[in-house]
């Protein structure tokens, strides 16, 4: 299997912080794998860099696509993301005072486009697209059980709505990797599960590699076929569940916590 | 009635037509005089501003203090060339040169300013009005300080009612489309619109140069009604009665920008009379609404004018379209 995805000796300073330093990670095509360690460890300073919200202080990131390779180190995160990356945020980040529909439009109308004087003047190209747009939107909602809430401010979804609603509009983007930042954060435990369930369904209906930061255990040892272990933004561990679970430098960063 | 086009025209363009006859009516009649005409053009005129600004503060998210600094470029463009071609389409060819004049000076400026995060936008738009102003002020050809006078007046009530809708229908059409989705996107969250693929600073020129465009459309319209220009008609001051028209409607609210003019055209008329006390009444009336409403009139919800046309059409209410605006 060819990686999708390459990072090496990946660096991130903030000030005197070594925030991410020399980290490596593989992604082959179509793997599930954790990304998991304790608060502060950098696991979503490695999604920013991914995800050109910050420029790495050193180290490459190539990201294939179609058998090419792209160099995305520093590289905004508009461009990343229409290479083919998507992400949700830990600290969820919609667009509260749009409705979920449009939520959704925005992402997916990135493929969609048409020029500036069919919307100025209504020309047939824009009639045409908005529908596309609209009906593609509202499959993608009924895919995540948001269908019934389309028309809602994304405000006043439930919290465990609009974690879906994130994951919704990154996948309008039509990504071939997604990147999801602890999207079991605040849920109970039925919640959890269903997401679980929802996260495998995903990945094969899409193709996706996915690539999971959580900190709920039962999530990530239940899904993952492979774990990335970050302590003080150092990979200190990687492998199998299995192996994870039993590594005692893992055992120790979490202090003795049922790992 | 089946076909929306034509209910769409009906309840929102019979109540447009209505206003449209009876000022016409009002100005065949005599009832309109020269004064109230000017107060007439004068709104037109800050409508067309303040929804334009509003395109790029109140949906864009971008501050800018130097509106008035578009408006000068259309104006003295449009100036220049009606009195060159003093015919009806040497007018349009001014309007349409002014406003994209202006377009291009706003993408000129925008493009280095608006790639940063931070109000950046904010101080370059003041420090280029300020320069548009002192150049016109010492440049030969506008005949500097002393002002541009003997420009052919074309603007009448028809070209008013015209380019006041136009402007405003096409600014609401550029909003509900995927480039004004992405503008919005990028003032609610720059981060997440650019993680979803929006090309941020691209959309953010694109609104401030619609914006520019229309803002020079509007100094034309001054310049060819008014027939007099000076430099100093589009200093800081003016920048700022234009922002708190918007501010005042509410930002993000296109029917707010309007009403907002509507309503400060009206409170001027009623205060001319207090000649000496006019403007800390002015002032002092702004305080109190941003005191009561700091979200503007209408924050960032809409009126359409849908809810007078049914008044007309007098079909039964059915569930609107989400007025999706913001
Ligand atoms: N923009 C920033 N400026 C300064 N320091 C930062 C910045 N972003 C992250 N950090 C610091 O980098 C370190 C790693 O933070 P990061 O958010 O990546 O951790 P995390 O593993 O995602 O933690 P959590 O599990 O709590 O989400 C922390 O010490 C954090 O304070
Ligand atoms: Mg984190």
């Amino acid at each position: 299997m060819t990686d999708i995805l390459r990072v090496d000796m990946l660096t991130r300073h903030f000030g005197g912080l070594a925030a991410v330093s020399n980290v490596g990670l593989r992604l082959a095509e179509g793997e599930l794998v954790g990304l998991i360690g304790p608060n502060g460890a950098g696991k979503t300073t490695v999604f920013n860099l991914l995800t050109g919200v910050y420029p790495p202080s050193a180290g490459t990131i190539t990201f294939s696509r179609d058998g090419r390779e792209l160099a995305l180190g520093g590289r905004k995160p508009d461009v990343v993301c229409r290479a083919g990356i998507g992400r949700t945020f830990q600290n969820i980040r919609l667009f509260k005072d749009l409705t979920v529909l449009e939520n959704v439009e925005i992402a997916l109308q990135q493929n969609h486009r048409y020029s500036l004087a069919a919307s100025f003047f209504r020309l047939p190209p824009f009639a045409r697209t908005e529908a596309l747009v609209r009906e593609e939107s509202m499959e993608l909602l009924a895919l995540m059980g948001l269908a019934k809430v389309a028309g809602e401010q994304a405000r006043n979804l439930p919290y465990g709505d609009q974690r879906h609603l994130e994951i919704a509009r990154a996948l309008a983007t039509r990504p071939t990797l997604l990147l999801l930042d602890e999207p079991a954060a605040g849920m109970n435990p039925a919640e959890t599960a269903e997401l679980t369930g929802l996260i495998a369904r995903l990945r094969t209906e899409f193709g996706l590699t996915i690539l999971l930061i959580e900190h709920d255990m039962s999530l990530v040892m239940k899904i993952c076929e492979r774990i990335y272990v970050l302590d003080h933004g150092v990979v200190i561990a990687s492998g199998s569940p299995g192996e994870v679970r039993a590594n005692p430098r893992v055992i120790e960063a979490y202090l003795g916590e049922e790992v | 009635m089946a076909n929306p086009m034509v209910r769409t025209l009906l309840t929102r363009g019979v109540p447009l037509l209505l206003l449209y006859a009876v000022v016409l009516a009002g100005l065949n009649l005599g009832l309109i005089d020269d004064y109230l005409m000017a107060t007439i053009a004068t709104l037109c005129i800050n409508i067309v501003l303040a929804v334009s600004l509003n395109l790029i503060t109140g949906f864009t998210g971008q501050f800018s203090l130097g509106h008035a600094g578009f408006m000068a470029i259309g104006a003295y463009t449009t100036g220049l060339i009606t009195i060159a071609v003093p015919t009806v389409p040497g007018f349009i060819a001014g309007l349409l040169a002014g406003g994209l004049l202006a377009a291009l000076v706003g993408f000129l400026i925008g493009l280095p300013t608006l790639r940063l995060r931070g109000d950046y936008l904010a101080i370059a738009t003041l420090g280029l009005a300020e320069i548009i102003r002192i150049l016109l002020n010492n440049v030969e050809f506008t005949n500097g300080a002393a002002g541009l006078a003997g420009i052919p007046q074309m603007m009448d009530w028809n070209w008013f009612f015209i380019l006041t809708v136009g402007s405003v229908l096409l600014i609401r059409n550029f909003l509900r489309s995927s480039h004004g989705r992405n503008a919005i996107a990028v003032r609610e969250d720059e981060i997440a619109a650019e993680s979803i693929g929006v090309d941020a600073t691209r959309a953010k020129v694109l609104s401030f140069t619609v914006g520019a465009f229309f803002g020079g459309l509007a100094g034309g319209m001054y310049a060819s009604y008014f027939y007099f220009i000076k430099p100093d008609t589009f200093g800081f001051l003016k920048s700022i009665d234009i922002l708190v028209i918007v501010v005042l409607g509410g930002l993000g609210s296109l029917s707010g920008s309007v009403i907002a003019a509507v309503l400060l055209a009206a409170i001027s008329t009623v205060l001319q009379q207090f000649t000496a006390v006019r403007m800390i009444l002015y002032a002092l009336l702004l305080v109190i609404i941003m005191v009561f409403r700091p979200q503007g009139l209408m924050g960032s919800r809409e009126v359409s004018l849908r809810i007078v046309g049914r008044l007309f059409t007098r079909k039964p209410t059915e569930p609107d379209e989400p007025e999706a605006t913001r």
